[in-house]
């Protein structure tokens, strides 16, 4: 029971940031129609937010330090974060330390910026042209996202912690009765948990109470009628494109404390998230948050040493698999809607 | 008198015999042959440095590359000489190797097999190179050493840790200066044992490829034989990022240790998954919970950050050893020193590697008086030298492998700098890393005899 509970709490994080990213690709597919590869590269630039916004941060003047030596024998330069000399070390290192937090003033501005830049500059040119045509160009975009992400950041990860006051892990296992230490789950993953519960919860408030949601939705069903009656639909739509680049970035730098940002990681998630929307339904929001949990916590539970003892590599194909199950008995996916790509 | 007319089907037979000879690679053409591959011509040499450029150990291709530039320039006689002044032997004289200008290519491995070949291969075809050296994973040294092998030139690998590269895959035309996985199970168990106590439960997490399965066979059978148990070992996929999943039931085992068979990004995700879950500060079995990481990087544990603080593993080299463990390391200071100033950096241990290779292989150029690959061999196998930062080294005869005092190092609680990431718990006497050619963990092929190709 304990190690069911376990995985279930698993997969929630992983559901958690397959959810955010499906959420706004399926939102462009519903709005624009258009395939955007270039999702994952959008949730890459999220993460690499954080690490310019922790780097902002840092950023220090030498000083000097005779007392001490280089590894060459030198004195040392010592590098001192022009924060402290504006707040003090004190407040500085607290500031420092809650960069990422305050990194999401930063991101939504500037993924909200890169969206409009991609829609307008690229993305718009490719509406009407085919699927396959889509795909080819923001592919061709997520990797020369992911190439100038290199060029600047290079290959490594790069460590972006979470505040220290979310550092180790909540134990479960001892609240509910268990043996300690048998369910436990780091404080930053709750965090992550709960943060995607708020921004899947804002957008999909948004886009059913507000007079510009509503027009958007009308949008989505019927595109010409609304535009019909005087409503310039794709300036919504550019905007709703904007958005979707928002939740795809403050999704990526909320993540960075949980998996160190590298160039690839847009493209780790890319994939997955295809799927996640497939299985879920060419554009049903709430189809790609359920899809996005439902495969995070199958992901998880595939993983496990006692499952993959009796199906050895299930751990890999778990997800495409349950893809061709679900697509072959519901193939318009769980919440697909009639019509949607059946063109 | 006759004479021979020019006919139709004579040109097109002129014109097949004269194409195919263009299509020859230069190390089947005439003009290449001195009986063995792409000889010199002229004053100058030239040597294939094959790194990742691209790809996730792009990074460590970087400081490869450097060092590798470096090493040239102390071989025609730039530059401090670096190692060369420290090096035991004293046959390189800065003016190239034998005289001859040393100049170099560079390819992308990409850390792909098939990439990692074919720009080996282009190097030695199009670009006449004589000797192949780099690289930052044991798939690609295995591969590259074989075509090596097949084309008649001499491979120096560069960072690869599997005991297969000089165990079942050795090749005659191959020579590994890095340690392997062996190694580092055998120097760091005695001090694990040391440190967490002989009667401790590990849980193993295996990179899901052939050096995760020599790296995770070598600790266990080392620190089982000291009484540790192994209470259960999972493979994981290369492509994993978010380790999780496989973290999370680690406690549940009842292990007190969690080794982590990983490297590169692997290694950076699972140990930074591993302490968010707060594995460190757990007790298990009334011990306090521990993480051990074999394989070291310098590279890696920059991306690790404050995560690799505390944690036990091995090294090839490190930059601090002459400072600390005196001139048994000589020719480490020479080479910071070199590197340092021209780069603005301590090197990596995989640039330490590369630099020794380079310089090896020339020493023994120089030491057979011969660029030929069956000479070279001759030069190297069995060659013991010092001076070049490891201590006392044999290039074993038998398998090729390097056999040198292993460094175990563990995460620095206070680093000074962002260099200063490790600190040097004790270094292992070769002797106690050094084992029979036909151990079992090195079981299966055989080195065959060199092969100096045209």
């Amino acid at each position: 029971m304990d190690a069911i509970l376990l995985q279930i709490l698993n997969g929630m994080d992983k559901g958690s940031a397959y959810a955010l990213i499906a959420l706004g690709l399926t939102l462009i597919f519903g709005t624009l129609g258009v395939v955007n590869f270039a999702h994952g590269a959008l949730f890459l630039i999220g993460a690499f937010c954080a690490v310019t916004f922790s780097k902002i941060l840092s950023l220090s003047h030498v000083v000097i330090d005779e007392s001490q030596k280089d590894f060459l024998g030198n004195p040392l330069k010592v590098e001192v974060p022009y924060i402290y000399d504006m707040f003090g070390q004190a407040t500085g290192d607290v500031i420092i330390d809650w960069a990422v937090p305050l990194s999401l003033l930063f991101t939504v501005p500037v993924m909200i910026a890169i969206g409009f830049a991609m829609e307008r500059g690229l993305i718009k040119h490719f509406y009407k042209r085919p699927h396959a045509d889509q795909i080819l160009v923001t592919f061709g975009l997520a990797i020369v996202l992911a190439e100038i992400v290199k060029y600047f950041y290079g290959a490594n990860p790069i460590p972006t912690p979470a505040p220290s006051a979310f550092a180790g892990s909540f134990d479960f296992g001892a609240m509910l009765g268990f043996d300690p230490n048998t369910i436990i789950y780091p404080y930053w993953r709750l965090v992550y948990f709960a943060f995607a519960a708020v921004i899947i919860g804002g957008v999909f408030a948004f886009l059913q109470f507000t007079t510009f949601g509503m027009v958007v939705r009308a949008g989505m069903a019927d595109r010409e009628t609304v535009g019909l009656l005087g409503i310039n639909i794709d300036k919504r739509f550019t905007i709703m494109f904007g958005i979707a680049a928002a939740v795809a970035g403050v999704a990526g730098a909320m993540y960075a404390p949980i998996n160190s940002p590298n160039y690839n990681m847009g493209m780790d998630f890319l994939v997955l998230s295809f799927v996640v929307v497939v299985v879920g339904g060419m554009g049903s929001l709430p189809g790609a948050v359920l899809a996005g949990f439902l495969l995070g916590i199958l992901e998880s539970f595939a993983s496990m040493s006692v499952v993959l003892e009796t199906l050895p590599g299930i751990n890999q194909i778990i997800i495409y698999l349950v893809a061709i199950i679900i697509l072959l008995t519901r193939p318009r996916g769980l919440m697909g809607r009639k019509g949607v790509m059946e063109d | 008198m006759s004479f021979s007319k020019l006919t139709r089907r004579g040109l097109i037979k002129t014109g097949a015999v004269a194409s195919a000879g263009l299509a020859l690679p230069t190390y089947l053409r005439a003009d290449g042959h001195s009986g063995f591959t792409n000889a010199p011509q002229g004053d100058t040499v030239t040597l294939g440095f094959n790194v990742p450029q691209s790809g996730p150990y792009a990074d460590e291709g970087a400081d490869e590359l450097r060092a590798f530039e470096l090493a040239v320039e102390h071989l025609n006689g730039e530059g401090d000489g670096g190692m060369m002044q420290t090096f035991s032997s004293k046959v390189l004289e800065g003016n190239g190797i034998m005289g001859k200008k040393v100049n170099f290519v560079t390819g992308d491995t990409q850390t792909k097999s098939d990439a990692a070949r074919a720009s080996a291969k282009s190097m030695i075809e199009k670009d006449g190179a004589v000797m192949i050296s780099g690289g930052s994973s044991s798939g690609v040294a295995v591969a590259v050493q074989a075509l090596c092998q097949e084309a008649g030139v001499i491979f120096m690998a560069g960072l690869t840790h599997a005991n297969d590269t000089t165990g079942k895959d050795k090749r005659a035309n191959g020579f590994r200066h890095f340690f392997n996985s062996y190694m580092s199970g055998a120097a760091l168990a005695p001090i694990l044992s040391n440190e967490y106590g002989a009667d401790r439960k590990a849980y193993h997490l295996t990179a899901d490829y052939n050096w995760g399965y020599t790296t995770e066979e070598a600790v266990r059978s080392s620190t089982e034989a000291l009484g540790w148990e192994t209470v259960n070992a999972v493979k994981t996929p290369l492509t994993q990022t978010d380790f999780s999943a496989y973290i999370a039931p680690v406690l549940q085992s009842g292990a007190d240790v969690l080794v982590l068979n990983h490297y590169g990004g692997n290694m950076v995700n699972s140990l930074t998954n591993a302490v968010q879950f707060g594995l460190r500060d757990k007790e298990v079995n009334g011990k306090k919970f521990e993480i051990v990481v074999p394989l070291y990087s310098e590279l890696m544990a920059r991306g690790a950050g404050q995560n690799i603080k505390g944690i036990l593993g091995s090294q090839n080299w490190d930059w601090k050893l002459e400072n600390e463990l005196g001139s048994r390391y000589a020719g480490t200071n020479a080479f910071v020193q070199s590197f340092g100033t021209k780069y603005g950096f301590p090197p990596s241990q995989a640039a330490h590697t590369c630099y020794v290779q380079t310089l090896l292989y020339a020493d023994a150029v120089t030491r057979a008086g011969s660029f030929n690959p069956c000479a070279v061999v001759e030069a190297l196998a069995g060659f013991e030298f010092d001076g070049l930062g490891n201590g006392p080294t044999l290039y074993r005869a038998d398998d090729h492998q390097c056999f040198k005092d292993v460094v175990v190092v563990r995460g620095k609680e206070t680093p000074e700098n962002e260099y200063d990431l490790v600190e040097i718990v004790e270094v292992t006497p070769a002797e106690q890393v050094t084992y029979a050619p036909d151990h079992p963990q090195f079981a299966g092929g055989s080195l065959g005899t060199c092969n100096a190709g045209a």
